[in-house]
């Protein structure tokens, strides 16, 4: 087991060093240079003040220098100034964006969980029969129905027909509900159709028939026996489930006008923001990758079948 | 307490966690019964089953129609999708307009209308592109094996571990946007899935009786492959291809929402959804007829696929 985690942990870093090297490699091959003028149609600047402003950004040196500089400062958590906003570090940026981001993310994920539980184990309850219905059918549109689409039904929905929320903004916990149900019905609608499935199989498991012959309640029989050993796999979909929530959020944040760091990453990318299109898409991709490692660790602590 | 190396997590037949198949568990199937024994194939049952599955029918019915719709565009759209009129702008729907106009005075309808045309070609076509990198890496690293194996597995792995959207994004960016590199962008992206499903899968095989009955026969590697391995891989390389379409189709109408996707003034579902959003207060029409439209066409392809899967998927036999 700690054999398996270390040398998993290890391999983390030619996983994140070969991540970095394709995005740095992609965002020099783009056309379109942080030294041209922002301003479409602007005069451009004099071929010494592009050289002065290289030479200041170190855009002058060869890119494998300018690769090894920029991994040596990103291990620090350093990222430079964005070139976009220059007067703001890319880190103070990402302080201020990520937290929402990661606010917006764990309220999605949390009523993901609790909402995919509960939809996936009343329709195991109800197979074939109305509940199961209900809550196949809702989350197939939510696996299937992109979260920008849904958005656009929630706010004809929820804010014109029936006037509760706001169409968009970060203020006041109102604001926060339609953005964390869109961003939460992909993952409620894949975490319902496992929980499902897992439910349905346990249900049927020799070890539940022993539990109801013993004369149980069906209350403790699913809560007590059923769900517990139901809820092992479903484990192994939090990995994937940060992906969506994460990837998620540049829609969700766009057009709900949230302050996140979806959103900085959309308008860094039109922008050549470099430094801060490589930040974002490291802070992605730790994220992503350490979160897999965990939950794979907890599955096999969860599970006494697998070994590692 | 086996070493951990690269892909040695990749379970062979059910890919890198042992996770249940979420439709696997389903009330016995009545169509097992009357399968007959005699002039079966794998297809020809996964055809008649398919055909039984009313919601993968209507879902099929809808692809048919979404794909006369895109090949008939020109026919069918009362208007040229260009075709502005300045008097007109950000019109409700009305009897001259059926889905109303943008903010250009374009007719709404006659641009959806073409907008299908873009998403199926999205769809289908970043599907070759996807297979034709994907199978090839896939069976190459599951058939040949060994250092060969460990290099294009450490690869995928790598791949894998990318946001893909992410990627995706990023890809378009240094391509510019535009239809061809959207295909591109999608292929070069997209066909990992595909490798590690087709790896898993050939490992698998290559361990069956009848391969090493026709290895012991004299069979060269590419015979076997071609000829034993690769036809037995097909069916969850079927399956994959039916759910990477809708993903594609997904793909293209998030990178156009953003701007990056399709050029203007060619019309695309997602784009149309991204500038209409703005509106959505004072010009409803403009968003919410082009969200119909991707969601109508999601769902149809998520139909068929789910049947797809249940006729071909040999556990339900």
């Amino acid at each position: 087991m700690l054999h398996y985690a270390i040398s998993r942990l290890l391999w983390l870093v030619p996983t994140l060093l070969a991540m970095a090297l394709v995005t740095f490699l992609v965002m020099h091959a783009t056309p379109g240079s942080p030294l041209d003028p922002v301003a479409e149609g602007a005069n451009p600047l004099s071929p010494e003040g592009q050289k002065a402003l290289a030479a200041y950004y170190g855009l002058d040196k060869p890119l494998w220098e300018q690769f090894a500089i920029f991994v040596g400062k990103a291990v620090r958590g350093d990222f430079g100034f964005s070139f976009v906003y220059k007067t703001r570090t890319v880190a103070e940026i990402l302080r201020e964006t990520f937290p929402v981001s990661l606010f917006l993310g764990s309220m999605a994920l949390v009523l993901a969980v609790v909402g995919g539980l509960t939809l996936g184990v009343l329709a195991a309850i109800h197979q074939n029969r109305g509940w199961d219905y209900v809550s196949v059918s809702l989350a197939t549109v939510g696996v299937a129905v992109p979260n920008f689409v849904l958005a656009v039904f929630l706010i004809i929905i929820f804010s014109f027909l029936l006037p509760l929320f706001p169409t968009g903004g970060w203020d006041s916990p109102r604001d926060w509900v339609l953005p964390t149900v869109t961003l939460a019905l992909a993952p409620m609608g894949i975490i319902a159709r496992f929980t499902r499935a897992s439910m349905l199989e346990v249900i049927r498991a020799d070890f539940t028939l022993t539990a109801r012959a013993k004369g149980l309640a069906e209350g403790p029989v699913i809560f007590k026996h059923a769900l517990k050993n139901a809820l092992i796999p479903i484990v192994t979909l939090l990995g994937p489930l940060f992906a969506a929530v994460g990837t998620g959020s540049f829609f969700v944040e766009s057009i709900f006008r949230v302050p996140g760091m979806g959103r900085f990453f959309v308008l860094s990318m039109t922008g050549r923001d470099y430094p801060m299109i490589m930040a974002v898409v490291l802070t992605y991709g730790v994220f992503l990758a350490v979160m897999n490692l965990v939950v794979d660790l907890a599955y096999g602590a969860l599970d006494p079948r697998i070994r590692y | 307490m086996a070493r951990w190396t690269p892909g040695s997590d990749i379970n062979v037949t059910a890919g890198p966690r042992p996770l249940a198949d979420p439709d696997a568990i389903r009330a016995p199937s009545p169509l097992a019964a009357d399968v007959p024994a005699r002039g079966s194939s794998l297809w020809r049952d996964g055809v008649r089953r398919l055909r039984r599955n009313r919601l993968a029918m209507a879902g099929g019915v809808v692809i048919v129609l979404l794909c006369l719709i895109a090949i008939f565009a020109d026919v069918l759209a009362p208007l040229p999708y260009t075709k502005t009129n300045f008097g007109r702008l950000n019109e409700a729907p009305s009897r001259a307009y059926p889905l109303g106009t943008d903010q250009l005075g374009r007719d709404l309808l006659s641009r959806m209308i073409y907008g299908a045309r873009v998403s199926m070609l999205v769809g289908l076509g970043a599907q070759l592109i996807i297979v034709a990198i994907g199978v090839p890496i896939g069976a190459l690293s599951g058939f040949v094996g060994g250092r060969t194996d460990l290099a294009l597995t450490r690869f995928i792995d790598v791949m894998y571990a990318f946001p893909r959207l992410l990627f995706v994004i990023l890809v378009m960016s240094m391509l510019g946007a535009g239809l061809t590199n959207i295909f591109i962008a999608i292929g070069l992206t997209g066909w990992v899935g595909i490798a590690r499903q087709t790896r898993a899968q050939v490992l698998s095989i290559k361990q069956k009786e009848y391969v090493e009955g026709a290895r012991a026969l004299g069979s060269r590697a590419g015979r076997l492959l071609f000829r034993h391995v690769l036809p037995n891989a097909l069916t969850p390389i079927v399956v994959a291809v039916t759910f990477g379409i809708p993903e594609a189709i997904f793909t293209e109408a998030a990178l156009s929402f953003i701007g990056v996707g399709i050029n203007p003034p060619t019309p695309s579902w997602g784009q149309m959804v991204g500038e209409g959003q703005q509106y959505i207060r004072s010009y409803w029409h403009l968003c919410v007829f082009p969200s119909i439209a991707i969601a109508v066409t999601m769902l149809a392809f998520t139909f068929f696929g789910d049947g797809v899967r249940d006729a071909l998927d040999p556990k339900m036999k």
